[in-house]
């Protein structure tokens, strides 16, 4: 059956074509369909993985157009890797929606226009995970882009609409200074595929020219800091599951088409510089972020600054993967697998955190950090959740952010370059300083009156999904093992030898 | 100089236009306006580039085809955004509150 042979066709068409069924259905069999969503995209990733592993990297040329008209995905180790972070949270995400929303008019209009456009966002997201040219992004991103802002103003509340709206001028914006790259790129070369690109591509001054407009509008759209005031008013105002998958996948969507073009289009004598440029504002987007993050008074903007703080982390791979890349290619793999795995390890564990805010928020009804106190007790589930989570974002072992953070920072400490070393382990120290302001006040033997029991489905995505971001800290070989499959050789020869 | 980098610094200058206008003017409207003309800067450049070699190149008409079918669905979505701002806070520009100083 042709299905069997092309298991990535679903992870596109699945999720969009279940926005169209649930539009048309409303709350009718929402369980069921939500349930053969997820099912669907599972068995979808694993096919995927399996055909990657038998065939190596492959193309997949939808309806038989070729480039430059028609439309080619690309699969191997990296995009992969992403399809298994999207699947993961995107069930934990649903699974945990079906028990948000509340039984109110206003409630359940909002689920009904919840579900099709969270579903176009996965869906969306994939496809940004699977294209493999530089326009086909451009639509990618401008319509995950569309559907998170969309699902951020769900609740209509002023903030909501505001940061919404703010959101959307920026991602906008950074869409056009993408786009100009890629017209600029276009004109020069007259090709849009990633592979035909990087073998034209000459280090030119137009060359410069287009990595930088496409540079800005990338980190605009990856919130790096200082193009990260608007994640904060905008991840902290969204509905839970939202702010969950907008910091946890949407971000990273910006983040993920930076790194494919540093790797592999740029040519090698520019991306030194800009590698450099880049480190600079991640350790910078570490420090302020957590500051930021220590002084809020609200549980989800304490957590949307922390976003800011962890992307820095993963921004620093760019720098210390340009170490070794002509001398010493350890240094080189070992920050390539400790940046992605930093992008699964908070992804996993920041869409923990939200969903578990979700939690306590609809139990007392107010993110206020001081109205938090007390529901340890009462919420033992979500607070395990929010430990979990935690252990994984301070980068304490055996979580998935202590491997990341380890690669990164014995990267850092090997090569003898002490500030990168330095910035990350400050930045530790301040996430357990700002986590600790939440599990303080969790913990405390308070009564604060006011408590709505809130659904059990809820606590055990939340769990579920802080358990995963231990579980790959755990065992962090299998998505290693992936992640390998049709990359560059300097990027991955590291684990060649442990594998 | 050629008509094509006529047309090509034409559009660079548009997009030039549009982006100051969306950093200064405060009004929603305005902001919006200001991206279709940087949009249409964009557009244009690639349009131009299209002219390069002997005959027309199709790609690039293909590529503003899809830009622009973005572009009014994006600007649409932001209108009615803007509406249901104004009529929930009775503004028509962000305002930008304190705690989001950042």
């Amino acid at each position: 059956m042709w299905t069997g042979q092309q298991p990535e066709v679903w992870q596109v068409a699945g999720p969009m074509i279940a926005a169209a069924m649930t539009f048309a259905l409303g709350s009718r069999g929402r369980k069921t369909l939500v349930g053969v969503v997820i099912a669907l995209m599972g068995w979808s990733t694993l096919g995927t993985i399996v055909k990657l592993i038998g065939e190596g990297p492959y193309l997949h040329v939808i309806g038989g157009w070729v480039a430059p008209l028609g439309i080619t995905w690309r699969i191997d180790g990296l995009s992969a890797v992403m399809l298994v972070l999207t699947t993961l949270i995107g069930a934990g995400i649903s699974v945990y929606s079906l028990g948000y929303f509340g039984t109110s008019s206003r409630e359940q209009h909002n689920e009904t226009y919840f579900w099709p456009l969270w579903l176009f966002l996965w869906g969306s997201l994939n496809a940004v995970f699977l294209s493999g040219d530089i326009f086909n992004w451009y639509v990618t991103l401008e319509l995950s882009g569309l559907a998170a802002v969309a699902l951020i103003t769900l609740s209509n509340k002023p903030d909501a609409l505001t940061g919404g709206m703010r959101y959307l001028i920026i991602a906008l914006v950074a869409s056009l200074f993408y786009l100009l790259g890629v017209a600029l790129l276009y004109g020069e070369y007259g090709i849009l595929d990633l592979g035909g690109l990087s073998k034209a591509i000459e280090p030119t001054h137009l060359t410069m020219v287009a990595m930088s407009v496409m540079t800005i509008g990338l980190i605009a759209k990856a919130a790096l800091f200082p193009l990260h005031f608007w994640l904060p008013p905008a991840h902290s105002n969204a509905p839970s599951p939202v702010s969950a998958v907008l910091s946890a996948l949407v971000v990273k969507s910006g983040f993920y088409i930076l790194l494919r073009l540093v790797i592999e289009v740029w040519p090698a004598e520019m991306t030194h510089a800009l590698a450099q440029g880049l480190g600079i504002l991640g350790g910078a987007a570490i420090l302020w972020g957590s500051f930021l993050a220590i002084k809020q008074q609200r549980l989800k903007r304490l957590i949307a600054y922390s976003t800011v703080a962890q992307l820095g982390y993963v921004f620093l791979m760019f720098p210390l993967m340009t170490i070794g890349w002509d001398t010493d290619t350890n240094w080189t793999s070992r920050a390539f697998a400790g940046g992605i795995y930093q992008v699964v390890a908070h992804a996993l564990a920041k869409a923990s955190l939200f969903l578990a805010a979700g939690v306590l928020i609809h139990a007392r009804g107010s993110d206020d950090l001081e109205g938090l106190r007390g529901l340890g007790e009462k919420l033992p589930l979500t607070v395990t959740a929010m430990a979990l989570a935690g252990i994984s974002l301070m980068g304490i072992p055996p979580g998935a952010g202590f491997f990341a953070k380890w690669m990164l920072l014995t990267t850092a400490i090997y090569s003898q370059h002490w500030s990168w070393a330095a910035i990350m382990l400050i930045g530790g120290l301040m996430a357990v300083g700002y986590l600790f302001r939440i599990y303080r006040r969790l913990l405390t033997h308070v009564d604060h009156g006011t408590f709505h029991q809130p659904s059990r489905i809820m606590e055990f995505a939340a769990l579920g999904l802080a358990g995963l971001s231990l579980l790959f800290g755990l065992s962090s070989m299998p998505l290693l093992y992936v992640l390998r499959i049709g990359m560059p050789e300097q990027l991955t020869n590291y684990f060649w030898g442990m594998m | 100089m050629t008509v094509m980098h006529l047309f090509g610094l034409t559009g660079v200058a548009l997009f030039c236009i549009g982006l100051f206008g969306v950093m200064t003017k405060p009004h929603l409207l305005k902001k919006l306006l200001s991206l279709n003309i940087a949009s249409a800067g964009v557009f244009l450049l690639m349009v131009a580039l299209a002219s390069r070699g002997d005959r027309p190149d199709p790609v690039p008409h293909a590529l503003v085809l899809t830009g622009i079918v973005i572009s009014v669905s994006a600007t649409a979505y932001a209108v009615g955004l803007a509406a249901r701002l104004h009529r929930a806070t009775g503004m028509v520009t962000l305002e930008v509150k304190p705690e989001d100083d950042a």
